[in-house]
Parts: C-alpha cells; structure tokens; sequence
C-alpha cells in the first residue's frame, strides 16, 4: 500500500487552509459518543465499553454516522467509565458494557435519556443530564483542561480541529520573541510545579543569557501522593504542552527541547512521542516551522522514578545521564542548566497555558484569578470526599467551594477534618481556614503550600500525628541522601511521630520537632528537604492538643493509632450473630452462643477492625 | 578584586572565590565537614550555612558553594546558622558517634552529646563523599560511588565487588576525614577497605631506573 504523503505546512496560510479543511469535513451536527479513556477510566474498563460502541453501532449500521471517540482524562474518576454524547452533552456515568446496547436503541437513535445513567446530585436528588450542569463540573474553569474531554489525543486533526497550534502560527508569523516573553511577564502566569516563579522573569532571563545554545523542558515528572494532572494533560491532550513548549523554544531562543516524563506513565510516553511524531509530519516542529526559518528538535526522556528528580537540578543531572541529585542553585537555571547552558524549564501545566495566553491575551488572562496568582489551575482532589477527580479552578476559590461545591462534601456523613495542598511537603489545613481563598501566597501564609496542586481530604477518622509521620516517612524513603538535614533529620523526625503515635511520645517531643523542623528548613539543599518539615509544622499548628493527646494522655483522639486503641464488644448490644466472629481473622471472639453476646479476647487481637465494620448493631466500639 | 563585607567587617576577594574560601583566608572559622581544596565543593554536610544579605533580602547559603560577589554582606553566627550547627552535628553524632571527626567538631561547636539514639554506633561515614569524589576527580577513575538513596546510601564498589577500575592508590583512604576507610599494607599485599567491601592487591616492585631516569629494559620494549 502506498502511504498517503502527509502534507508538511509551509507557512501559516496553509495550516489554516488545513484546518478548515477538517472543520469542513466535520459535520458538526453529527454524534459523537466521547468516551473518557484516562487512567482512572480504563481502570474502570473504559477501553472495552469503547470497544462495544463501536461493535454495536456497526451492528445497528450506524457505523458511519456515528463517531466514537476516546479521549483524554474528563476529570470526575469518582464516576468512570464517563461518556458524553455530542452535541446535546448528555453525561452517563458509571457505565458498563451491558448498557449500551440501550444506549444506541434509546439515546442514539431516537435521542431519549435514559436516567438511570444519570448522575444523581447527593445534595438535592436530582438527576443530571448535561455534563455541565453536574455540580462537579459546575463551578469549574476548564481553561486548560477542557479540551481533554473533546479530542482524541492520538490525532493532531482532533487537536487543529479545537484551534490547535493558532498559537503557535500567531506567535511563528507575528511576534518577536521578546514580545512573547513581555507577553507571558504580562500575563502574570506563575509556574504551576509548586514553586510558582514568574514564569516570564524565568524566560526573560534565559532569553538575555549570553549563549548560543540554550534548552527548553518539560516536566513531567510527577511523584506526589495522589497528584495525576500532569499525568492527564500530558496523556489527554499532550499537542497544548508541546505547542507551548515550542512557543516558549521560540521566544528564548532555544533549539533543542526536552520532556521528562516518568516511566510509570506509560501512556503519557507514547502520547507525547506520537504528538511529537505528528507535530513533525505537518511541519509544526523540527526544521524551518511553518516557514519561518525557526528550527526546534523535541526528545522524550523517562525518567526513573525517583521523587527529587521532579526537583529542577536533580532533573537536569538525571537528563545528563548522572544520578539524579540536586545541586545549589545560586547560579540559577536560566544562565547555567542543562550542560551547563541557559535552561528553561517549565511544569506540564505552564507550557499548556502559554497556547492560551498568546491566543488570548495577557489582558483576558490576568482578569482571572487574584492580585497575586492568575489564570486557574488544575487540582487532584483525592482522600475523604465524595467527588475525586481533577478539578480546574479559577485562582482564589475558596477551599471550602472545593472540597463542598464541588467535591460534594465528606462521605458517610462525617466531619471534615483537615485539607492538605500541595501534596506531601504541603501542609495540613483544618476547618477554620475553609475560606482561605487559593493562591500561592495565601497558602503559604497559613503554613501550606500550591505545591503540584494534589490535595488531600481527611476527615474525623484520621490521626493528624499518624498523617504527619506518614507524609515523613514518605520524604524519608524519597530523600536522595546527599545533605545531612534531609537524609538524617527527616529520619528523626519521622522516629518521633512514630513514637508518638505508638504512645512512647515524651514531653519535650513537639519542641524537639520544631526545633529540628528549623534546622531542616533552613539548612536542606533542596526544597525536599526545605518542604519536608511542612506537614509536622502544620500540623503541630492547627492539631496541637492531638499531639498533646498522644503524649500525655496516651489517647489517639481520632482512633487511628493501633497501639493506642482497643476494640471491646457493648454486651447489650450484640445478640451473638456471629458476623464479628466470621470476620475476625485471629480467632480473638470467642461465640458463647446464641443471643448471648461474644467475648473479645485482647491479647488475640490484633486491631484489624474487622469486626467492627462487620457489625451492624454497633456492639463493637473503639476506645 | 570584590569588596564585600564577613561579620560587619569590610574584605576583599577575588572573582570566583567562595565565602568560605575568602573567611578561611581571613582565619574567620566556619565549620565544614565535607570540604577538601583538593576536590570540588559538594555542599552535603550544610554545616557551613551562613546568613548573606543582597539586595536587601536575607537568606541562608551554603558558604563553600557560594562566590561572592561586589556588595555582598555575609554573617557567619546568628541564631538560626546556630541552631543549624548544633542539629547537624547532633544528628552527625548520632550517625556515627566513634568518628573522631565528628567528635573533634562538635567540641569545637560545644557540643558534647546528641539527643539523637545512635542505631549502629560502629558506624563511621557520614556520607560527605570525599572519597568518591577524590576518585573521580583527581585520580579519574570512579572506582566507588555512592550508592542507593536516603538513609540507605552508601560507599560501594560497582556492584558492591567489580573493583576492576581500582587503582589501589588509596586516595580515598588519605582523604576519608572520619577513618571509615582503611588501607593496610603488608606481606607484599595491599588492603582497602571501605564500609561495605573490600580489596586486595598485590604489591609488585617497580623495575629500578637507569641513570636516564627511564626503566633499564626500556630499550628492549622499544
């Protein structure tokens, strides 16, 4: 078979002459059943329920009319497998094979809603039927995320389709590149990979760096407990990350380019190399782009899986082919980086804002948001709330619109407790600061962080000493071990949360701790360390009597701490089921038989909380 | 040359140099315990933090990786570089409280106890990898590195055994600050022993030289 020859774009007139060749040949009446393939949703078995649309529809002859197209993270996990069917937006959630055969005869052919589909608001009962009127969604800015759910990200058509690569043509044919760079300064735009540095100043400063050869990356690599919006964009849409990165590339002056993605995230790999691939077809990168003379190589890089390698120096060194460890960065990255040369580098979610900001405007994008943080940024909110997900927000929403409006409360009808942002070097926020609008100073002030942007919801059940030792513990194992704070303090720090929540705390504990806290904030070589002390801080400062609790009352308030709990059985409470005696896997109750209550043996059992949730009749408690 | 001022007091120093560099040149003590002019500035120990103001702004920095530069105002000694000496000798000295290294500099820095338990009190390397970098730097070989992360890392052989890049030349030993690393020499054999392995070489003699200072068969290999 002959391969088509795929046209590569000369100039900017005829990528715009391709463009409107798709749109034409896309009817936009015309269904499409747009099915959510992220990670979350394939889990889910998304691929199969794709793969039973297409059968089916084929089946019912509806093959050509109807498209089905598998597309990037929508955000709402909580509820995969999602479809949307287009134009009308109708949104079924939860979705298994077996109802789509309804679908095509209900939905498809004859446009009715099927409501048992429907995602049902557990606020008002009410059934949903547009993906934007889900509360979820609601409140949501999809800026930058929003086209996840509309593309197909394996086709560079699907992306030209939604105004990919305009920027691009924009910025190729009509800007100099210090207007780009005045341009994003303008914009305001923070880097979204926790530090949340101007990025303009940042490429300013590479673009005035006396060298010939400079560099751009990308990073993706993205270790935080319960982070995954680099992983989506970069899976769900990867052509927004590289149109910015070649944008940026531009506007330096940078001709060679990189992305480090870690190797965990298989797909976002072969996303990007297949964006890359494409991008390259049609002319959009590698030599003379669009015309213009301006050359621009991107290369893939995996990364292996190390948490401080998402840290910038220790990135570069891992680029290099050296360990990766972090080095002081008084010289700074943007006149001595990669190799030694200017280096830019920018967090997956920055370079997908610049497409945005150069189509846009400074002016549009810096209405939105606060004085101090603009545009929105993307969230995993993950932990004890009903909606997980990734959300898109407007800069300074409230934590309270997030963790309620949109992420639908605490389960189970429990008490919120605590937030963490910024994933594990973040900090614990309790109830009193659900009001703190979001934005990196304001977060900062309280003692936390924008970090990554992973947040965690806890609430009346969870140990704010165990989620502390928990969060250290994790920076332990993550520490590269090159400076003695990090590597020895957190260590240390860890041993006395673990002590504390075994009950061995001792007076003097907590002090130690922020005594030891300082020490590592101040002395740490690189924000892992500098960040690590966080949680503790944080924690201390809002949950203090739980510590005090721990250490002198050798109580665990929130029942969470193994050592300091026992499971006992309310005798006027338990007719003898059995339930409790079926569950327990160390034979610790004992049955005296019927409509008599068990017995507990203590030093049988070892606090699985089996039987507790076993029981039905709450003749089970923990004291 | 640069003006800038250590401890309120007015210096000079040439481009290039650390604060260190230029402090120790001045006899104004800052403790280090990962430096050695012999090779390059790692900055792992973070014992030699101080407190420089640019621009109006305060921050902490590791003194044998900074250069200085015009203006630059530098305080050696206040509480926070204090407390940070303190906590990172203590939990050196719980690290490995039998190196006489450690034990010197925390006398220097009126320490004389750690609140810290120390888990393996035979233990001797703080991990400053002096000699690894002595290795790769000036002997060019990288016949050690350090491996694994965290508190996990260590001195090591390739592999914990491939000494194939070993030269026996014992440099790390000579520059090793703590004693965990060992080099005997007898019985015609020569031992190096870092905490984790081990190897042995046998010690041949040098063929004598000729007045020329050349070997004697030099002209039979020619």
């Amino acid at each position: 078979m002959i391969n088509t020859a795929i046209k590569k774009f000369n100039s900017v007139a005829e990528l715009e002459a391709k463009r409107q060749e798709i749109l034409k040949d896309r009817n936009s009446q015309k269904t499409v059943i747009a099915i959510c393939c992220g990670t979350g949703c394939q889990a889910y078995g998304a691929k199969k329920v794709a793969d039973a649309f297409e059968e089916e529809l084929s089946k019912a002859g509806l093959g050509d009319k109807v498209e089905v197209r598998t597309t990037g993270c929508h955000g709402f996990c909580e509820r995969g497998p999602l479809v949307v069917i287009r134009p009308q937006n109708i949104f079924y959630q939860r979705l298994k094979i077996s109802d789509i055969p309804e679908i095509i005869e209900k939905t498809i052919k004859n446009n009715e809603v099927i409501e048992r589909l429907l995602y049902v608001d557990p606020m008002t009962k009410d059934k949903k039927v547009h993906e934007h009127d889900v509360p979820f969604y609601k409140k949501q800015m999809r800026l930058v995320f929003g086209n996840n759910g509309n593309i197909d990200p394996t086709s560079i058509d699907d992306y030209l389709a939604v105004g990919g690569y305009k920027s691009l043509a924009k910025a190729i044919s009509g800007l100099k590149p210090e207007e780009i760079v005045e341009e994003v300064i303008k914009s305001g735009l923070r880097g979204r990979g926790g530090g949340g540095f101007p990025t303009g100043w940042k490429w300013k400063s590479c673009r005035d760096a006396h060298d010939p050869v400079k560099y751009v990356i990308c990073n993706c690599d993205e270790g935080d407990p319960g982070a995954f919006m680099d992983r989506s964009l970069m899976e769900g849409n990867p052509h927004s990350v590289i149109e910015g990165m070649i944008i940026g590339a531009y506007a330096i002056g940078s001709h060679e380019a990189y992305i480090y993605i870690r190797d965990e995230y298989p797909m976002a790999v072969k996303h990007a190399l297949l964006a890359i691939k494409q991008a390259e077809d049609y002319g959009l990168l590698g030599e003379n782009i669009l015309g213009s003379g301006f050359d621009l190589k991107i290369h893939i890089n995996r990364g292996g899986g190390a948490f401080v390698c998402g840290e910038s120096t220790a990135l570069m060194a891992s680029l290099e082919g050296k360990v990766g460890e972090p080095r002081a960065k008084y010289v700074h990255t943007s006149e001595k980086g990669l190799h030694d040369k200017p280096t830019t580098l920018n967090n997956v979610e920055t370079w997908a804002n610049i497409p945005l900001i150069i189509e846009k405007g400074a002016d549009w994008f810096n209405k939105i948001g606060t004085e101090g943080s603009k545009g929105t940024k993307i969230f995993s909110l993950v932990g004890k709330v009903n909606n997980t997900g990734l959300i898109e927000v407007p800069m300074g929403i409230t934590l309270r619109e997030i963790v309620y409006d949109i992420g639908g409360g605490i389960p189970k009808g429990k008490k919120f407790k605590a937030i963490q942002t910024g994933g594990p070097s973040g900090g614990c926020l309790p109830e009193s600061m659900l009001d703190l609008p979001v934005d990196f100073d304001e977060l900062t002030k309280a003692g936390s962080m924008m970090g990554s942007g992973a947040m965690i919801v806890m609430d009346e059940d969870n140990c704010m000493v165990e989620i502390a030792r928990y969060f250290l513990s994790f920076l332990e194992g993550e520490s590269c071990g090159k400076c003695v704070p990090c590597r020895e303090g957190v260590k240390r720090m860890r041993q006395i949360l673990e002590r504390i929540t075994k009950g061995e705390g001792e007076e003097g504990d907590i002090e130690l701790l922020e005594q030891l806290s300082q020490a590592i904030q101040d002395a740490s070589l690189c924000a892992l360390g500098g960040s690590a002390p966080n949680p503790v801080l944080s924690t201390i400062k809002y949950f203090r009597d739980e510590y005090e609790a721990h250490i002198r009352q050798k109580t665990c308030p929130a029942k969470e701490c193994k050592a300091l709990i026992t499971y006992n059985i309310i005798d006027a409470n338990c007719p003898g089921c059995g339930l409790c005696y079926k569950a327990c896997p160390t034979g610790a109750i004992i049955s005296q038989g019927k409509k008599m209550p068990v017995i507990l043996d203590q030093s049988k059992c070892t606090k699985c909380g089996a039987c507790f949730d076993a029981c039905k009749l709450h003749a089970v408690e923990i004291r | 040359m640069i003006n800038l001022t250590i401890d309120g007091k007015k210096y000079q120093a040439e481009e290039g140099q650390t604060i260190l560099e230029v402090a120790n040149r001045h006899g104004i003590f800052i403790p280090t315990l990962c430096v050695d002019e012999a090779v390059s500035a790692y900055g792992a120990c973070r014992l030699c933090m101080v407190e420089i103001e640019r621009k109006g702004r305060k921050k902490l920095v590791a003194s044998c990786l900074y250069e200085v530069e015009e203006g630059l105002a530098v305080s050696t000694q206040n509480e926070r570089i204090a407390n940070i000496r303190k906590t990172v000798i203590e939990l050196l000295l719980a690290r490995c409280p039998q190196s006489e290294g450690v034990q010197a500099m925390a006398k220097k820095l009126g320490v004389t106890c750690s609140r810290f338990e120390s888990e393996k009190p035979e233990n001797l390397c703080t991990l400053c990898a002096l000699c690894t970098r002595v290795c790769s730097e000036v002997v060019g070989k990288s016949a050690i590195s350090l491996v694994s992360r965290g508190t996990s890392r260590e001195v090591a052989l390739p592999y914990y055994e491939d000494k194939t890049d070993c030269i026996a030349c014992g440099s790390c030993a000579y520059i090793c600050p703590t004693g965990a690393i060992k080099m005997e020499d007898g019985n015609g054999m020569r031992t190096i022993t870092w905490p984790n392995c081990q190897v042995s070489f046998n010690l041949s003699a040098v063929p004598s030289a000729a007045p020329n200072g050349f070997p004697k068969n030099r002209s039979s290999i020619s």
